[in-house]
């Protein structure tokens, strides 16, 4: 006979071995996709001679597409874990990275950085401190629905309600911004707002920001599911909400912040993602993170191979097609819920 | 079990509860009685530990709250909220087998032990057939029974609720009380509740504790406490008693027309 509880184990495993699979596909096919194809076939003597540094025609492709399919995946990873924990966070199935304003505080760093004509490292920059501000400023004016001990009073309205407000300030000062940039520069800001993996450099440290959130998240994904489920009568059940509030605003807010720094603001992988992970699997944590980070990288991998490719050689900024991709898919299910 | 000492309760700048010397023992079931916004969700709420007394202290197992680990302390005690808002389509069992994470938090699944004790619990308060339902499409007396089921799983020998016969039938309110009443009785645990209706309260109450929310308060047996003129007085409104085959039923007075 089998057991209920091994069943659900099972099936778990098997969820995050067919969508690690998933992941590999996508990058493979990212690497094949392009101007120039690279057929499967060539694959691996291609990736050997990467490795040993021999140079190719398909060895420099897959190197090229191989480094921006990598950050498309730490980027789409990142951004749909944040999500997760800003949905368990809020106790909210619609939130998502952005809506407590941590990437508006970001557009307005990278925003400025790029109205002053700086580098490429210190648009970076600004825009991580952009992130870090509004973090800090949110982190001060909603400290109350952040507090720690046992007696965590009421719910997170207060962090809500300041995000968004924090967020539509941002959202002005880049009007602001936008609309006093002379012509020349407006193409690059537009197309930060939007997010672009055009030329962003494959990096070290969001993979690590990504290993250390999916380690935090994993540790505490079953004290999730408990404040999911009850609130803040969690603290019943021996959860320390106050604790656990403060780490998933923090880690959730460095994902964002290393996510947008290197692509720019990608909209709706936050929110899709967690969303279609929970209505394929279900709302248990312990599946539902690392589910939503493998979809989330396959997802923004694929996007990305289609902005570059859909109307070659022309480039869209992958924000777009997320976008176009997102909104019908989340609407779908929107309806398929209610009904 | 549990005992207050000195225990204050305000909302705002009004106070509810002056100075509340007060405990529950192993096998005693009690009922707060007392009218809307006398602060008896107030109270039960503090006596989770889910609010911090105005001033005094709250003592479980002769330990102030503060003093107890979490998950130590949610082995001890079980809480009720009075209201749920369901945000993520969790299923009836993973909600019950939440419930165990005080007896667990190291591991990452769940052991055949706890679902066995989620099982049992949800046989018990005859909701066994939903397991796999999503607890959004539950009806509330539904939902109310499988909250009271994840509370049973927790097993702890102090159990808060905060109107228990909340969306019940009457069926199963009769059924809810009496498994309340027999926990008391045969395995010697300890109740605390607040509920609005006085005669289920009488039927498995061994004790009231009647708030007037100005501070007074009245705690003893229901023998005691729950006479009409007190309660008609803790109330606001007269109540009339009858004796009926050795059962009392409280009515609420109403003037001839």
């Amino acid at each position: 006979m089998h057991h209920p509880v091994h069943a659900h184990r099972q099936r778990a495993m098997l969820v995050i071995g067919v969508l690690l699979l998933c992941a590999i596909a996508s990058l493979l096919f990212a690497g094949m996709t392009g101007s120039i194809a690279v057929p499967l076939a060539e694959m691996p003597d291609a990736l050997r001679q990467l490795a040993r540094g021999e140079s190719s025609l398909a060895a420099s492709l897959i190197e090229l597409r191989a480094s921006r399919a990598l950050t498309a995946f730490v980027t789409g990873g990142a951004l749909a874990l944040a999500g997760v924990m800003m949905q368990a966070l809020l106790r909210n199935p619609l939130a998502d990275p952005y809506v407590l304003g941590i990437s508006a505080g970001a557009s307005v760093g990278a925003l400025f950085a790029l109205l002053m004509m700086a580098t490429a490292i210190v648009v970076d920059m600004a825009a991580l401190g952009g992130a870090v501000a509004v973090s800090m400023l949110l982190y001060l004016l909603a400290r109350r629905d952040l507090r720690g001990g046992l007696a965590a009073e009421g719910g997170t309205s207060m962090l809500l309600l300041t995000g968004v407000i924090l967020s539509s300030a941002c959202m002005a000062l880049i009007t602001l911004m936008l609309s006093i940039a002379p012509e020349g520069r407006l193409r690059s800001m537009i197309f930060w707002m939007i997010g672009d993996l055009a030329g962003a450099p494959l990096r070290l440290a969001p993979w690590l920001v990504l290993g250390a959130g999916l380690l935090y998240a994993l540790r505490g994904a079953r004290a999730m599911n408990v404040v999911a489920l009850h609130a803040e009568a969690a603290a019943t059940l021996g959860i320390r909400v106050g604790r656990l509030r403060k780490g998933l605003f923090f880690v959730s807010g460095v994902l964002t912040a290393s996510a947008v720094t290197s692509a720019g603001s990608v909209g709706f992988v936050g929110l899709i993602v967690p969303h279609a992970c929970r209505f394929a699997f279900g709302p248990d944590h312990r599946v539902l993170i690392p589910a939503a980070v493998l979809t989330g990288g396959s997802f923004l991998v694929l996007c990305d191979t289609l902005a570059r490719t859909i109307i070659a050689p022309q480039q869209l900024p992958v924000g777009a097609v997320t976008a176009i991709i997102g909104a019908p898919v989340f609407l779908y299910q929107l309806h398929r819920l209610r009904r | 079990m549990i005992r207050t000492e000195e225990l204050d309760l305000k909302a705002g700048s009004r106070l509810l509860v002056h100075r509340l010397d007060w405990a529950a023992r192993p096998g005693e079931c009690w009922s707060i009685i007392g009218r809307n916004g006398a602060g008896k969700s107030t109270l039960l709420r503090t006596l989770a530990g889910l609010r911090r007394p105005d001033s005094g202290a709250v003592l479980v197992g002769g330990h102030p709250l503060d003093a107890w680990a979490p998950e130590e302390l949610a082995r001890q005690r079980a809480f009720l909220a009075q209201s749920r808002h369901d945000a993520f389509s969790y299923s009836v069992i993973e909600t019950v087998l939440s419930a165990r994470h005080p007896y667990h938090a190291q591991r990452y699944w769940e052991g055949s032990d706890d679902h066995r004790a989620a099982m049992k619990a949800l046989e018990a308060m005859e909701v066994a057939d939903l397991a796999g339902r999503d607890v959004r499409t539950l009806s509330g007396g539904e939902r109310q029974r499988v909250a009271i089921a994840a509370l049973l799983a927790q097993d702890t020998s102090l159990l808060l609720l905060d109107e228990p016969a909340n969306a019940l039938d009457l069926a199963h309110q009769v059924s809810v009380m009496g498994l309340l009443a027999g926990l008391c009785r045969e395995q010697g645990k300890t109740v605390v509740m607040v509920g609005h209706d006085l005669n289920l309260a009488y039927r498995i109450s061994t004790h009231a504790l009647l708030l007037m929310g100005d501070g007074r308060w009245l705690a003893g047996p229901v023998g005691e406490t729950m006479q009409p003129a007190l309660l008609g007085d803790y109330l606001g409104h007269p109540i009339e008693m009858i004796e009926h085959g050795g059962r009392r039923i409280f009515l609420p007075f109403e003037a001839q027309a």
